[in-house]
């Protein structure tokens, strides 16, 4: 039978090579051995992640994409022949890590921001001030004020809101999925940026409490590691309905994965597989949603806000509606492109929708029916940069989350194997000699270098566009042109085309 | 003061005008054609009684084209009617200037709004404004920059006895839209300055927010600043700012704001009020002289009208400043 090639090749210099076997002891996915004399290559097992390239003192490799090409054809990509090869020799689902790759396309990059001229000054971030602090959580319609002699007292009572310091929070990834110096990494980023990380639904290690006031805490179907003191712990609690990377399916962390740490951790045995269902089993409408949310606001005595994440699919408008009204203080909208550690390959590249449409609607439905001041919009699936953050902010998001950016600010290269547990930098792995390579101090400057930098960049844009506050981007479609996009797109979106 | 506008719209607010009428809400209305004057006539018959209407008095001016027909009409609205009669009236005029090229430019009581394509003076001319008395005026020259001159884009921008002028240009404009669409106002005259007028009646009249916490919306101060407050009023603001982000506005902007009804907390039946964006992108500067008090966005146009003040002085960016008519004028 026909084997395909593999897709990288991992060429040594064997002039430079000095024999340290650095490559080899770095490699986790096995490329590299070692064979008395020299550093054998296995290319069929190498993802490019780029970990002998980095470590090797003489700079002796190189990979590449293996030059030998297959009869081209338009509509059989090599990456389908691919594919119809694997399954039909091992008769399972394709796995995949990451995000959406079938649709390269992204409506971010099809959308320009506005800036002032002549009429209007630019504002200086270096010279005036420009905020970004955020409040996350359920707003009144109107505050009422009471005269007590002669001064005035506040007599609407707010709800409990979660304040960020930056629009940009963490994204929820698991303690499982994640290693602990990952987790502990992202954890203490958020505290240095003034913002939140997501525990993920694989509960809370007990190291990562001290960091508690900045994490959510998430609720999942499989409840894993969900007990009074973790609600309580958390700034904000989070109730996982779907993620963008698989909507409708549910979680599956091996048991070779669940160490002692884990097990503790999530409170399921050692070894035993942890299964998140598909749907939550005490979930099967949206009046059990709204009856979670109210269990999980008694737990925590109304002082935390409860945020609902759902994956953008087609009816996302009306779910979200829904979710809005079941009292969730904060909807997620996770959209097509969003990352993870495993899913389907066909459900990730074939389920849902992109984020750009799903937060406009989800917007639009929510101020028609005159409730989006019950709830706050966070979107996330693919934020790649402060210009992506700028666009979704103007749509109508209060605030937006990142998972693969931190990720890569910790290292990640995006080899895209998260579900084989052997990341080679120590983030997506329960190895201990592998999660010995991410120090979390290190890691959590990385992090909360990335937020500092896309916060001045979001400064710079804002004072671009003469404004002061972030709230006055928030919402503003006005300050956004699409180039390129149709007209029904547009319509959906609510911009305007460039020109007009 | 033609130096500070393009002759592309002009117009006044006058506060007093009508005393005999002062109980009914006086709409002024700019229609395209008589016939457009009289499907309107007859929808307004269905909803309030008519005391009386007529053809504002105009005069030809050079340089100005007669676009509209300015009409008043004295309403009042029907006792068997359900809701607040002030709401009843803000519903009306947004309906007909959302579904017809009518223009409703003012709809207050003892109280309207006279505004045209051209520079001030020409438009004073143009509606024989010698002939009217008023206690309060407000006076504006445009030079547009977001959307062609048209005579619903002149300013001031007026709901129920609340009118605005405005100089600058609102970078929050769409976000304040929005806000405010879902409040139920729908702006119709495509200029960022509109959205002004919605605003105060929001916060003023129908949330009965105190001056200074309406200074506080729209031109809230830092968080830096709001870290350092007192207490109670730290709880006070930032209520404010979380509630009312979407309000701020943002931008350069001198408002000068008239009030027939009074605001909350203020003695005095009418008030002229001042204020500024949060970090003075646009100036203001105020004046007294004897019982008169002026504001402008610059101390030249206060000169143009009165050369020696008593005292002249510039207030603090957003701090709102308050001129008071006395109840029996």
């Amino acid at each position: 039978m026909f084997s395909a090639v593999p897709e990288f090749r991992v060429a040594i210099d064997r002039q430079r090579c000095r024999l340290c076997k650095r490559c080899v002891e770095n490699c986790s996915f096995g490329a590299l051995e070692w064979r008395g004399d020299k550093v054998k290559t296995f290319d069929d097992r190498c993802v490019a992640c780029q970990r002998c390239v980095s470590m090797c003192p003489e700079d002796a490799i190189t990979l590449s994409r293996t030059p030998s090409v297959m009869s081209s054809h338009p509509v059989w990509t090599e990456n389908a022949r691919r594919d119809v090869f694997t399954q039909s020799r091992t008769g399972a689902i394709l796995l995949a890590s990451t995000g959406n790759e079938l649709h390269e396309r992204i409506i971010f990059d099809n959308l320009l921001l506005d800036a002032c001229q002549v009429t209007n000054p630019a504002i200086d971030p270096l010279r005036e001030p420009i905020e970004l602090r955020t409040y996350i959580g359920k707003k009144p319609r109107s505050v009422e004020f009471e005269s007590v002699g002669n001064d005035i007292k506040l007599k609407t009572e707010l709800s409990p809101a979660l304040k960020l310091e930056i629009p940009i929070m963490i994204a929820q990834m698991s303690y499982g999925a994640l290693s602990l110096e990952a987790h502990e990494a992202l954890a203490r980023a958020a505290v240095m940026s003034g913002t939140t990380m997501g525990s993920g639904e694989g509960g809370l290690h007990k190291k990562l409490y001290p960091y508690a006031d900045h994490i959510i805490v998430q609720v999942a179907s499989g409840r894993f590691g969900v007990h009074p003191a973790y609600l309580e712990a958390g700034a904000a609690v989070e109730i996982k309905i779907g993620q963008g990377a698989k909507p409708g399916i549910g979680g599956h962390l091996p048991g070779i994965k669940i160490t002692d740490e884990i097990s503790e951790t999530r409170m399921i045995p050692v070894g035993t597989d942890a299964i998140s269902p598909a749907p939550h089993h005490d979930i099967y409408s949206i009046e059990d949603l709204a009856q979670l949310v109210n269990s999980l606001k008694e737990a925590t005595r109304y002082k935390k806000p409860i945020f609902v994440k759902i994956a953008a699919v087609h009816n996302v408008a009306a779910i979200s509606s829904g979710v809005c009204r079941a009292g969730a203080d904060a909807i997620v909208i996770d959209g097509f492109r969003a990352g993870t550690g495993a899913t389907p390959k066909v459900i990730r590249d074939n389920v849902g929708i992109p984020i750009e449409l799903a937060l406009a609607v989800v917007d639009q439905r929510l101020r028609e029916e005159g409730i989006r001041n019950e709830t706050s919009l966070i979107a996330s699936g693919t934020m790649r940069n402060s210009g992506d953050v700028a666009k979704a902010i103007a749509l109508g998001a209060d605030a937006v989350k990142i998972g693969t950016a931190a990720l890569i600010a910790l290292g990640c290269t995006v080899c895209k194997r998260c579900y084989t547990g052997r990341c080679a930098w120590g983030i997506t792995t329960q190895d201990p000699k592998l999660r010995s390579r991410l120090d979390p101090e290190e890691g959590a400057r990385r992090v909360s270098n990335l937020l500092l930098a896309w916060s001045i960049e979001l400064k710079e844009i804002l004072g671009a566009a003469g404004i002061n506050s972030i709230e006055s981007l928030r919402g503003n479609r006005d300050r956004l042109r699409g180039y390129g996009l149709d007209h029904t797109t547009l319509e959906i979106l609510g911009v305007q085309p460039a020109g007009r | 003061m033609n130096e500070r506008c393009n002759g592309l719209g002009g117009g006044f607010a006058a506060y007093g005008l009508y005393p005999e009428y002062k109980d009914y809400y006086a709409l002024h209305i700019l229609f395209k054609d008589h016939n457009q004057k009289d499907q309107v006539a007859e929808m307004l018959q269905e909803h309030v009684n008519i005391y009386e209407d007529e053809e504002i008095a105009t005069r030809n001016v050079p340089g100005i084209s007669q676009d509209y027909i300015p009409w008043r009409f004295f309403v009042e609205v029907p006792d068997k009617c359900a809701i607040d009669a002030d709401n009843y009236i803000i519903d009306l005029a947004m309906r007909i200037n959302n579904t017809s090229d009518a223009l409703v430019v003012s709809s207050g009581k003892n109280m309207g709004v006279f505004k045209a394509i051209g520079y001030p003076d020409q438009v004073a001319e143009l509606y024989k404004l010698e002939k009217y008395k008023a206690y309060l005026w407000l006076a504006h020259g445009r030079y547009p920059t977001n959307t062609q001159g048209w005579w619903g884009g002149a300013h001031p921008f007026s709901i129920l006895d609340c009118s605005v002028v405005h100089n600058g240009e609102i970078t929050s404009y769409g976000t304040n839209r929005r806000f405010l669409e879902s409040y139920g106002y729908k702006c119709s005259n495509s200029t960022d300055s509109e959205v002004l007028a919605y605003l105060w009646d929001l916060l003023v009249r129908r949330h009965k927010l105190p001056l200074e916490l309406v200074a506080a919306v729209l031109a809230p101060p830092f968080w830096e600043q709001i870290d350092r407050m007192p207490a109670e009023k730290r709880r006070i603001i930032e209520a404010l700012r979380i509630t009312y982000g979407s309000a701020m506005v943002n931008g350069p902007a001198s408002i000068i704001v008239a009030n027939g009804s009074g605001l909350t907390g203020v003695a005095g039946k009418n008030t002229m009020v001042g204020l500024t964006d949060r970090i003075k992108l646009r100036p203001l500067v105020c004046a007294q002289k004897d019982d008169y008090t002026f504001m402008a966005s610059e101390e030249s146009a206060i000169k143009a009208v009165c050369k020696n003040p008593d005292f002249v002085w510039a207030p603090r960016a957003g701090k709102p400043t308050v001129a008071l008519v006395n109840a029996d004028v």
